[in-house]
C-alpha cells in the first residue's frame, strides 16, 4: 500500500466526478431543491454557499443518498457518479456511500475507542486482510486526518473524550479510512473554535490531492479559503456556479452579489 | 351521633364560618373591597379552613385511636380459656364484635330495650336465639365472657362516641372563633390560606414517605418477631422448606430463591430477545403506520391484569406443555401442568412490552447523528444498529432488563397459579417449583395464627423480596438516569 | 485511487467496480440485513401472536360461561306439603326447608319426562333428579316464599341443569368422562338429549352469571360474579376519592412549589421506588397496618381500596406531574405578570389546563387497580364465598366481600373444572371494564390534547 500523501499527482481538474441534471427534491409538499444542474470536478474542493434553508445541505445529502433515510423525502432528476446514475434501481446505497463518504456538522464519534472509530468503516467493508493491515489503515487514516500525533498514545481511549476539534478531525479520518472517492462535508467547522477550524481547513486542502471534496459552509471566507469551485444556492435554486475567484470577485448574478456583499443572507 | 352526621355538622359550621368571615371582613372595610388586603372570599376561606381542619383532624385521629384503645381494654377481658375456645384472640374478638353489633341491632329493632342489652346474662337468656330473631346469626352459643366483653365493648364505644362528638365540635368551634376574631380588613387572609393549602399539599406529597415507612415497619417488626422464634441462619441458609402448622417446620429460603430465580431467568430468556428485537424493529425499521399499530397492540399485553396471565398459564399453557413434554407427548419430563417452564414462559410474555417499550425509549434517545455517521460510512442499517446504536444504548438496556428482572421476581399471580407449590432444588425446568411470592400468599391466607413462625415467616420472605427488588430498582434507575444524562 | 473488495483484499488496481453490480460482500451484507429485519418482524409477530393466543383462549373458554342449560318444567306446588295449616303464614312457610321441596321438583321432572314419552333408564326413578342442579329446591322455595299465593297451583319453572349436564352440552363432559364420576351417569345424558329434543331443556343466555353471587364449591352452575363486581366497585370508589385528590395535591406540590431540598429529594426517591415495589408487598402492608394494627375488618372493600390507593398513587402522581409539566411556563408567567399569587396561577390556570391529562392518568391508574389481585389475597378477599349482596352503603364498604380478580382466582383454585369456565368468563367481564376505561382515557386524551 503506497502512502498517498507523498505521491504528488498532477491534479486534473477537468475530470467530472459527479454530474447532476435537473435535480428536484421534495420534503412532503415542500419543494426544497428546484431543478439543479451541477458538475463537480475530481480532485477539487467545491463549496456550496448560501443563506440558511437554501437547500445546500439537502443537495449535499442527495449525493450519497443520505436522504433515503428520511421517509418523506423524494428525489427526482439524475445524479451520476463517474457516469453511473446513483438513483438507479440497481444501485445499493451502501456501496455508494462507501465511495461517497460524509462528514457531518456536529462531530459524531461513536461511543467506542479511537481505534475502533477509525476501524469501523474498513471492518464493515472488509478492507483489511488482517490485524496488521487494519493497524496500518488506522494509522494512515489518522495521519491523513492530521490527528495521529495527538492520539497515537491513546488509541484505545474513547473517541468521545476528545475535544471538539479533535473529534471532528477524528470523524474526517474515519470517513477517509474507507477510501472514498468523494468526500462530502456538511458545515464541518460550524461547531468548532477558530483554531480547530483552521486545522480542519488545512486538512481539507490536503485531502484535495486524493479526493473530490464537496463542502457546505456558512462562512463565505471559508469558502474562499478552501475551495476552487463555488456554487451559490438561494431558495432551492442553484443561482451561480463557477470558479471560486470569479464568484467572489465578479459575480454574474445580482443575488450572488447581494449575498457576497452581505445584503441578503 | 353517627360519624356521618358529625362530619356534616363540622362541614356546616365551616360553611357558616365562610359566610360570616367574609361578611366581617367586608363590614370592616365598609363594603369597599379595595380597602381589603385580600379578596373577600379569602377571609371566608380562612375561617372555613380554621374550622374544618381542627374538626376533621380530631375526628380522624379519634376514629383511628378509639378502636385500638377499646380493643386493648376488651381483649383483656377474654380469659385464657377463650384463646383455646376460639383458637386465637383475633377470632374471639371478632365474635365479641359480632355479639355487640347484634345487641345494637336488637336494640334498634326494639327486640331488646337498652337496659336489657346492657344487663342480660347468658345464664338467663338464650342470646343466640334472641339475636337470631333479629337476623344476626352466630356460629355457636355465646360464652359468658364473650357477652361481658361485648357489653363492655358497647359501653366503651358509646362513651367514646359521645366524647368524640364533643371533642370534634369543640375543636371546630375553637378554630372558628379564633379565625373569626382575627378577621379584619388588614388581615393577610390570602397569605394564611395559601400557607395552609401549601401545608396540605406538602402532607399529600409526604404520604409517599409514610407509605414506605409503613412498609418497612410492618415488615421489620414481624420479621424480628419471626427471628425470635426461628433462627435467622436456618432461614437464610436452610435448603428445606416444609412448614407444618403443627410445629417442627423447616423454613429454609434457598429452595424458594431457586424457584424464583429459575422462573425469572426463563421469563427473561423469553422477554429480552423478543422485546429487544421488537423495539429495534419499531424504532429503526418500521414506518409510522406499522409503528402506530404494532406498538399499542404490544402494549395491550402490559395492560392485561396478571390474574389473566395466571389463568392462561394454569389452563392453557400448562396443559399444552403437558401434551408435548408430559407422558402423553412421550417425553415424560413433565409430571403436571404447573412447572417452572409454564410460569416462566407466561411471565416472559407479560414482560415483552415492558422490555420493548423501555428499550424503545432508550434506543430513541441515541442521537440521530450517531446513526448518520455510521450510514454515511456505508454501513447497512443492521450494522449500524448492532455496532453503533446498541452499544451506545447498552447501559440503558441493561437498566431496562434489571427493571424487568425486578418485576419478574416480585410477580405473584402467575407463579401462584402456574409454578406449583413444591419447594425443590431441582434443575429440570418442567418440575413444579415454588417461589418467594407464592409462599407469602400461602402462609398468609387461610386461618393461620399470626404469632406462629409459619405465618410470620411470610414477613421475613416479604422483607427479603422488598430488599432485593428495591436494590435492583435503585441500581437500574441509577444506570438509566446516568445513561440519559449522557445524551441530554 | 484504490478500490477494495473483500475477495481480493486491498489492491491498488485501477479496475473500478460499477455501482450497478453488487460485490459478493455487499450481497452477504444485504443478506445479513434482511435476516436482521426478519428477526425484528418475527419478534413483533411473536408478540402479537401471544396477544392473539391469549385473547383467543379467553374468548373461546369464557363465552360458554355466559350460557347455561336450563330445564323448563311445570311444578305442582302441593299445598299439603308446603303449607300444612293452609294459612299462608310466612313464618310457617319458612319452616319447610329445601328438603320439603326437593321431592316436588323431582316428581315434577318425572311427570314431565313421562308426558313426553321419555324413558327413564334407572331402577329408581328418583335417580333422574341428578340432571337438575342441587340448587333447584332452594330456587323453588325462594319463589314460593316471595309469593305464597302460588301454593296450590302448578307453575312453570326455569330450573338450572346440573353442571355436568351443562358441561355435556358445552363439550366439557363426555360419556367416557362420566365413567368414574359419582355425580352423573351416561344414562342421564341420554335423558338430557331426549329432553332437548322434546323442548324441555335448552341452553340459553344466563344473566345470573353477570349479576348473581358466588356459589358453593359443588354448584358451579349457580355461581355468578355480580357480588364481587360490587366489591370491586366499592374499592374503586375508595381509590378514586383518595388517590385522585392526594395524587393531584402531591403532584402540584412537587411540580410547582417544592423547594430544592433533602425532603423533596426524599419524596421523589420514595415515589419512584414505590412505583416499582411488588404489589404483594402492598398486601403485606395492608395486612399489618390496616388489619393487624388498626383493626379494620378483614376482607372489607374499604381495606382493599386503601391498599390499592397506596399502590396506585405513584402511577397517578407520575402521570399528573407529566401533564403539569406539559403546561408551558409562559402560562404561569402570564398569570404572575398580572399580579396573581403563585397559588392562584396554579389553581386558576395551570390545573385546569392539565386536567384532561390528569384524568387520563387517573383512569389508567384505576384500571390498573381494578385488575390487581395479589394484595387482595393477603387482606382476605378470597377463601370464602361472596354470596350476599351488601345491604346498604356502609355494608358495601365494611362487610366482607370479594373483588372481581380475587373471585376469578378463587374459581381458578377450585377443583371442579366447571369453575374454570366461570373464571374465563369472569376475565371477559373484567377485560370489558378495563377496555372501557382505557378507551375513555384514549378519547379524553384525543379530545383535549393540546399542542403548545
Amino acid at each position: 500500500m503506497n502512502d498517498m500523501r507523498i505521491v504528488r499527482k498532477d491534479v486534473d481538474m477537468n475530470d467530472t466526478k459527479i454530474s447532476a441534471k435537473g435535480v428536484q427534491v421534495y420534503y412532503g409538499d415542500t419543494h426544497a431543491i428546484k431543478d439543479v444542474d451541477v458538475e463537480i470536478k475530481d480532485k477539487t474542493v467545491t463549496a456550496f454557499i448560501g443563506p440558511s434553508g437554501c437547500g445546500k445541505s439537502t443537495f449535499l445529502r442527495c449525493l450519497n443518498r443520505m436522504n433515503d433515510t428520511i421517509d418523506i423525502c423524494r428525489v427526482e432528476g439524475k445524479i451520476e457518479l463517474d457516469g453511473e446514475d446513483i438513483y438507479d434501481k440497481r444501485v445499493d446505497p451502501v456501496q455508494l456511500r462507501a465511495k461517497v463518504g460524509m462528514v457531518f456538522q456536529k462531530p459524531n464519534p461513536f461511543p467506542k475507542s479511537i481505534y475502533d472509530n477509525i476501524a469501523y468503516g474498513p471492518r464493515i467493508h472488509g478492507l483489511a486482510k488482517n490485524k496488521a493491515d487494519l493497524d496500518e489503515i488506522v494509522e494512515k487514516s489518522l495521519r491523513r486526518g492530521a490527528i495521529w500525533d495527538e492520539v497515537k498514545d491513546r488509541l484505545h481511549a474513547p473517541g468521545t473524550g476528545l475535544s471538539g476539534g479533535q473529534q471532528q478531525r477524528l470523524c474526517i479520518a474515519r470517513a477517509v479510512a474507507t477510501e472514498p472517492e468523494v468526500l462530502l462535508m456538511d458545515e464541518p467547522c460550524s461547531a468548532l473554535d477558530p483554531i480547530a477550524t483552521l486545522q480542519v481547513e488545512e486538512l481539507i486542502d490536503e485531502l484535495r490531492e486524493n479526493f473530490s471534496v464537496v463542502i457546505v459552509t456558512h462562512s463565505m471566507q471559508q469558502a474562499a479559503r478552501v475551495s476552487q469551485k463555488t456554487a451559490f444556492f438561494h431558495l432551492g435554486n442553484l443561482v451561480e456556479y463557477g470558479d471560486t475567484e470569479q464568484i467572489f470577485t465578479n459575480p454574474k448574478d445580482e443575488r450572488t452579489e447581494s449575498y457576497i456583499t452581505g445584503r441578503i443572507g | 351521633m353517627p360519624v356521618l352526621w358529625l362530619f356534616i355538622l363540622v362541614l356546616a359550621l365551616g360553611l357558616i364560618g365562610f359566610v360570616l368571615g367574609r361578611a366581617r371582613a367586608l363590614k370592616d372595610a365598609q363594603g369597599d373591597i379595595r380597602l381589603l388586603h385580600s379578596l373577600p372570599s379569602y377571609y371566608g376561606s380562612n375561617v372555613l379552613l380554621a374550622t374544618l381542619i381542627p374538626g376533621f383532624a380530631v375526628l380522624v385521629l379519634w376514629l383511628i385511636v378509639q378502636p385500638m384503645v377499646i380493643h386493648g381494654q376488651v381483649a383483656g377481658m377474654i380469659p385464657e380459656r377463650g384463646l383455646s375456645d376460639y383458637g386465637s384472640l383475633n377470632l374471639a374478638m371478632s365474635d365479641v364484635r359480632r355479639v355487640a353489633e347484634g345487641l345494637d341491632i336488637a336494640v334498634e329493632q326494639g327486640a331488646l330495650s337498652a337496659e336489657q342489652a346492657r344487663d342480660i346474662r347468658t345464664e338467663f337468656t338464650d342470646i343466640r336465639g334472641r339475636l337470631g330473631e333479629v337476623g344476626v346469626a352466630l356460629g355457636s352459643n355465646v360464652q359468658p365472657y364473650v357477652l361481658q366483653a361485648a357489653q363492655k365493648y358497647r359501653a366503651m364505644n358509646a362513651t367514646g362516641h359521645w366524647l368524640m362528638s364533643a371533642a370534634v365540635i369543640a375543636a371546630a368551634i375553637a378554630g372558628f372563633a379564633i379565625a373569626y376574631m382575627r378577621t379584619g380588613k388588614d388581615m393577610r387572609a390570602r397569605n394564611s390560606v395559601e400557607r395552609v393549602i401549601l401545608i396540605l399539599l406538602l402532607s399529600a406529597a409526604s404520604i409517599a414517605i409514610l407509605t414506605t415507612i409503613g412498609i418497612v415497619l410492618s415488615l421489620i417488626f414481624n420479621t424480628i418477631e419471626f427471628f425470635k422464634l426461628y433462627p435467622a441462619t436456618d432461614f437464610f441458609f436452610g435448603t428445606t422448606w416444609s412448614p407444618s402448622f403443627g410445629g417442627g417446620s423447616e423454613l429454609g429460603i434457598l429452595p424458594l430463591f431457586w424457584g424464583t430465580f429459575y422462573v425469572s431467568i426463563i421469563a427473561l430468556i423469553v422477554a429480552v430477545p423478543i422485546g429487544l428485537f421488537a423495539a429495534v424493529y419499531l424504532s429503526e425499521y418500521a414506518g409510522p403506520k406499522v409503528r402506530a399499530i404494532a406498538k399499542p397492540l404490544l402494549e395491550v399485553l402490559a395492560g392485561i391484569p396478571t390474574i389473566v396471565y395466571g389463568l392462561f398459564a394454569l389452563l392453557t399453557v400448562g396443559p399444552l406443555l403437558m401434551s408435548i413434554f408430559g407422558q402423553d407427548g412421550g417425553l415424560g419430563w413433565m409430571q403436571g401442568g404447573r412447572s417452572v417452564m409454564t410460569a416462566g414462559l407466561v411471565m416472559g410474555v407479560m414482560l415483552i412490552p415492558f422490555v420493548s417499550s423501555l428499550s424503545d425509549d432508550i434506543i430513541n434517545a441515541v442521537p440521530q447523528a450517531m446513526r448518520d455517521g455510521s450510514l454515511g460510512l456505508g454501513a447497512t442499517k443492521s450494522e449500524t444498529v448492532k455496532q453503533v446504536v446498541l452499544p451506545a444504548a447498552l447501559p440503558g438496556i441493561v437498566g431496562a432488563i434489571l427493571l424487568a428482572a425486578s418485576r419478574a421476581i416480585g410477580e405473584t399471580m402467575i407463579v401462584v397459579l402456574g409454578a406449583g407449590a413444591a419447594a425443590k432444588l431441582d434443575l429440570n425446568p418442567f418440575e413444579a417449583m415454588t417461589t418467594v411470592t407464592t409462599r407469602i400468599v400461602s402462609q398468609l391466607t387461610g386461618d393461620a395464627d399470626f404469632s406462629s413462625p409459619e405465618a410470620l415467616v411470610a414477613f421475613a420472605l416479604g422483607m427479603t423480596l422488598f430488599v432485593i427488588t428495591l436494590a435492583l430498582n435503585i441500581f437500574a434507575l441509577y444506570i438509566v438516569r446516568k445513561y440519559r444524562e449522557q445524551y441530554d | 485511487m484504490s478500490d477494495f473488495t473483500a475477495d481480493n483484499g486491498p489492491t491498488n488496481g485501477t479496475a473500478k467496480t460499477s455501482l450497478f453490480t453488487q460485490t459478493a460482500r455487499t450481497k452477504r451484507r444485504n443478506a445479513a440485513e434482511t435476516r436482521f429485519k426478519v428477526y425484528g418482524i418475527g419478534a413483533i409477530a411473536l408478540g402479537l401472536f401471544f396477544l392473539v393466543a391469549l385473547l383467543f383462549s379467553i374468548v373461546a373458554n369464557g363465552i360458554p360461561a355466559f350460557k347455561q342449560t336450563f330445564v323448563t318444567i311445570p311444578v305442582e306446588l302441593t299445598e299439603a306439603k308446603l303449607d300444612k295449616n293452609g294459612n299462608r303464614d310466612p313464618a310457617d312457610l319458612a319452616k319447610v326447608t329445601t328438603f320439603g321441596y326437593k321431592p316436588l321438583v323431582t316428581s315434577a321432572l318425572i311427570v314431565a319426562l313421562k308426558e313426553q314419552g321419555i324413558e327413564i333408564p334407572f331402577a329408581k326413578e328418583k335417580d333422574v333428579e341428578d340432571i337438575l342442579s342441587s340448587s333447584v329446591a332452594a330456587q323453588v322455595r325462594d319463589t314460593v316464599l316471595a309469593n305464597p299465593d302460588l301454593i296450590g297451583q302448578t307453575v312453570d319453572f326455569r330450573l338450572l341443569a346440573s353442571s355436568r349436564v351443562d358441561g355435556y352440552f358445552k363439550g366439557r363432559v363426555t360419556r367416557e368422562s362420566l365413567v368414574r364420576d359419582k355425580n352423573l351417569d351416561a344414562e342421564h345424558l341420554d335423558v338430557a338429549d331426549a329432553m332437548v329434543d322434546a323442548g324441555l331443556m335448552k341452553t340459553s343466555f344466563n344473566p345470573a352469571f353477570i349479576f348473581g353471587s358466588d356459589a358453593s364449591e359443588s354448584r358451579p352452575e349457580q355461581a355468578g360474579i355480580g357480588v364481587s363486581m360490587i366489591g370491586s366497585f366499592f374499592m374503586m370508589i375508595v381509590v378514586l376519592f383518595l388517590a385522585l385528590p392526594i395524587g393531584v395535591a402531591a403532584s402540584i406540590y412537587l411540580e410547582e412549589f417544592a423547594p430544592q431540598n433533602k425532603w423533596t429529594d426524599l419524596i421523589e426517591v420514595n415515589i419512584s421506588n414505590l412505583a416499582a415495589v411488588p404489589s404483594i408487598v402492598f398486601g403485606i402492608l395492608g395486612l399489618a397496618v390496616f388489619i393487624q394494627f388498626a383493626h379494620l375488618p378483614q376482607s372489607a372493600p374499604l381495606v382493599g381500596g386503601l391498599v390499592l390507593t397506596l399502590m396506585t398513587l405513584p402511577t397517578i402522581i407520575i402521570s399528573t406531574r407529566a401533564s403539569l409539566k406539559a403546561v408551558p411556563p409562559s402560562i404561569r408567567d402570564a398569570a404572575l405578570g398580572v399580579g396573581a399569587s403563585k397559588m392562584q396561577s396554579v389553581f386558576h390556570h395551570v390545573l385546569p389546563l392539565a386536567m384532561p391529562g390528569i384524568l387520563t392518568g387517573t383512569i389508567i391508574g384505576l384500571a390498573q387497580a381494578l385488575g390487581e389481585t395479589a394484595p387482595l389475597l393477603l387482606i382476605g378477599m378470597v377463601g370464602f364465598i361472596a354470596s350476599n349482596m351488601p345491604d346498604g352503603i356502609t355494608a358495601g364498604f365494611l362487610s366482607p366481600n370479594s373483588a372481581m380478580p380475587a373471585q376469578i382466582y378463587e374459581w381458578a383454585k377450585r377443583a371442579d373444572p366447571a369453575y374454570y369456565e366461570r373464571a374465563w368468563g369472569g376475565i371477559i367481564i373484567l377485560l370489558v371494564f378495563l377496555m372501557t376505561m382505557n378507551i375513555i382515557a384514549v378519547i379524553l386524551r384525543r379530545r383535549f390534547e393540546r399542542r403548545w
